[in-house]
């Protein structure tokens, strides 16, 4: 099933919600709307599910247009960061409530229902658990019961709306790969919406970045975090560090790096680098920089470090754990800093890759 | 010991003892022992007059069918309160808690004069057959009147904190919206609205004021209890109407019961065990 969006917008009142929005989903594919709040992402997410509908644009299934579809026969299935589930049923009619529901002629036996919810109850690794209420149930086991009665109605589209925003950490991570393989062996096309760019980039096959009612990049997890199409998706996706560059006689430079190649002719004053921690090199011979190491973050495997890098300012550089002692990375230490990766940005949308070593 | 942050079990206790026994127990148990005077011949006789039971049948019958009256049209009106946005909605709410704030009395006399032969609605029902006022459905008007309040008051906070996105759950679940609204909404509101029954019910049996001066107070017509007790006390047989009130008592006390039952039986997903 291919879900097609094309140019919807939505106001509300003078607040444009999503302006312009297209994007297809290809059957079996997972689509992440990532965005801070008010991008627009859970707007488009509605519309899909047919609680809210665009003021323009189409929205079509397979070219049917997926509009004119009432929510309740759109067989979507929909879960919310806080289950919205039936606190008055059990699990096990949680379950069963879109099979209940159906008109008489099209409503399984009660006996195929029993045995769809012990499937569905296996699947989401909950039997056992039929006869409890919500209440009963921690928040991981809530939102797995949400995804199995989401599932009940045989969906053609799964749209989950934060679904692990209510969970702790570890949870969180364990329920996500269970989701992913979940959703793999089902090839169910799925829109989730998320403002946590590690869930968006871990989890979907495409990544679309939103800002202010617009799709700012579509991409895989690479593209959209190693080739970010815009400064927004470039500092709302990991942690980036920004360098001023200004125009002298050798080209667009910042306290001595000037990276070759450059593609403007000579057109823009100033431009803006982007350039990710782990894209700073450390000792690095002839390198352009010269810093200090102001603080060490040990985050796991890898090490956070502020440098102050004379000319430039503060700059963030990750480097390997392990590292840290055999190069004598400790607070105080004078370091070279090379990039060797960055993304410049100039005037209103002039975009440049650059990579150290690249080109002649 | 556990520790709380706000201590004081044991004085608070004491405190709700004290005026549960002063305000509560005391004058009840007054009653009781006024109506010990009565002997257990004089009990059965005035227990089972036809002129008694039937002043109780419309006290207890007339109450339920009121607060039942009370719960669709509270549900009603909290709904449309919390729910929608329109001019004036504000007004609306002020006027809801009217009927506590009149003096029964007063309430009572302009139903009268309303549903009275020659009243505004009155000149229409009665030459269709329905007779109100002097009848025993102005009783039931009268206690639905002054019942009114609870179940929009109960209901209206359950209603705001009730999440719009369950229902949106089973709207995407493929539920009409009359599917929505009775397998998911009402069964998510009957804890609260029994609440509010048990409290016009309870209201309403009590109910003096107001069900006087409509009800006509024919005698095994549209005479009810209270005032059977007032006659009681206004021929000084203090013994008697001790009594009436003592039945009342229990039997208020039961139905009141009954539906803390039914309530606890309605929220039993709210406090798993």
């Amino acid at each position: 099933m291919t879900l097609s969006i094309q140019s919807i917008g939505r106001r509300f009142g003078d607040t444009v919600a999503l302006a312009q929005v297209s994007l297809e989903v290809k059957p079996g594919e997972f689509v992440a709307l990532l965005g801070p709040s008010g991008s627009g992402k859970t707007t488009l997410l509605r519309i899909l599910a047919g609680l809210d509908y665009p003021d323009v644009g189409t929205v079509s299934l397979d070219g049917d247009d997926f509009l004119a579809t009432d929510a309740r026969k759109r067989r979507v299935g929909l879960v919310f960061q806080h289950y919205a589930l039936f606190r008055h049923m059990t699990v096990a009619e949680n379950i069963a409530f879109g099979l209940r529901v159906r008109p008489w002629r099209l409503r399984p036996k009660r006996a195929q229902i029993a045995s769809r919810v012990s499937e569905l109850l296996l699947r989401v690794r909950l039997d056992g658990f039929g006869n409890r209420y919500p209440a009963q149930l921690s928040g991981g086991q809530r939102q797995r019961v949400a995804l199995a009665r989401a599932l009940a109605v045989e969906p053609q589209l799964l749209l989950l709306d934060e679904p692990f925003g209510a969970l702790d950490a570890q949870v969180r991570t364990g329920l996500r790969r269970w989701l992913r393989e979940l959703q793999e062996e089902l090839g169910l096309s799925t829109v989730l919406v998320t403002h946590d760019q590690e869930e968006a980039l871990e989890l979907a096959d495409r990544v679309a970045v939103m800002n202010n009612g617009v799709i700012e990049q579509v991409g895989t997890p690479e593209e959209v975090y190693f080739e970010p199409a815009t400064p927004f998706v470039c500092e709302f996706i990991g942690r980036v560090n920004r360098v001023a560059m200004r125009r002298g006689t050798g080209g667009l430079s910042a306290a001595g790096w000037v990276p070759r190649d450059e593609p403007w002719h000579g057109h823009y004053p100033h431009a803006t680098a982007y350039i990710r921690p782990e894209h700073l090199e450390i000792g690095a011979q002839d390198a352009p920089w010269q810093g200090v190491v102001r603080h060490v973050y040990l985050a796991g495997s890898i090490a956070h470090l502020d440098l102050d890098v004379s000319g430039v300012g503060t700059l963030e550089a990750d480097v390997a754990s392990e590292d840290l002692a055999r190069r004598n990375l400790a607070v105080g230490a004078q370091v070279s800093v090379s990039p060797a990766r960055s993304v410049l940005f100039a005037g209103e949308n002039a975009r440049w890759s650059w990579q150290a070593g690249a080109g002649p | 010991m556990k520790r709380r942050v706000l201590p004081g079990f044991g004085l608070s206790l004491g405190y709700v003892m004290a005026w549960l026994g002063l305000i509560v127990l005391l004058p009840l148990a007054a009653l009781v022992f006024k109506s010990s005077a009565l002997a257990p011949s004089g009990w059965w006789a005035l227990l089972s007059s036809p002129r008694t039971l039937a002043a109780l049948r419309l006290s207890f019958g007339g109450a339920m069918l009121a607060a039942a009256v009370n719960v669709l049209a509270g549900l009603l009106v909290a709904w449309v309160l919390v729910r929608h946005r329109f001019p004036g909605r504000r007004l609306f709410d002020a006027l809801v808690d009217l009927p506590f704030a009149l003096p029964t009395a007063v309430a009572g006399i302009a139903l009268t004069a309303i549903y009275a032969p020659e009243g505004w609605l009155g000149r229409y029902l009665v030459p269709m057959g329905i007779k109100v006022a002097y009848a025993p459905l102005g009783v039931v008007v009268a206690m639905v009147f002054v019942g009114f309040p609870f179940v929009v008051r109960t209901l209206q906070p359950v209603l705001e904190s009730m999440e719009r996105e369950v229902e949106e759950a089973a709207a995407s679940l493929g539920a009409t919206r009359w599917q929505v609204f009775f397998r998911v909404v009402l069964p998510l509101l009957l804890p609260t609205l029994l609440t509010g029954f048990g409290l016009a019910l309870a209201r309403a049996v009590g109910e003096y004021g107001s069900v006087i001066f409509i009800a006509g107070n024919i005698p095994r017509l549209s005479e009810i209890t209270p005032l059977l007790i007032v006659e009681k006390l206004e021929e000084f047989n203090y013994a008697g109407a001790a009594a009436l009130g003592v039945a009342m008592l229990v039997l208020s006390l039961l139905l009141l019961l009954l539906v803390s039952l039914v309530q606890r039986a309605s929220r039993r997903w709210e406090l798993p065990r």
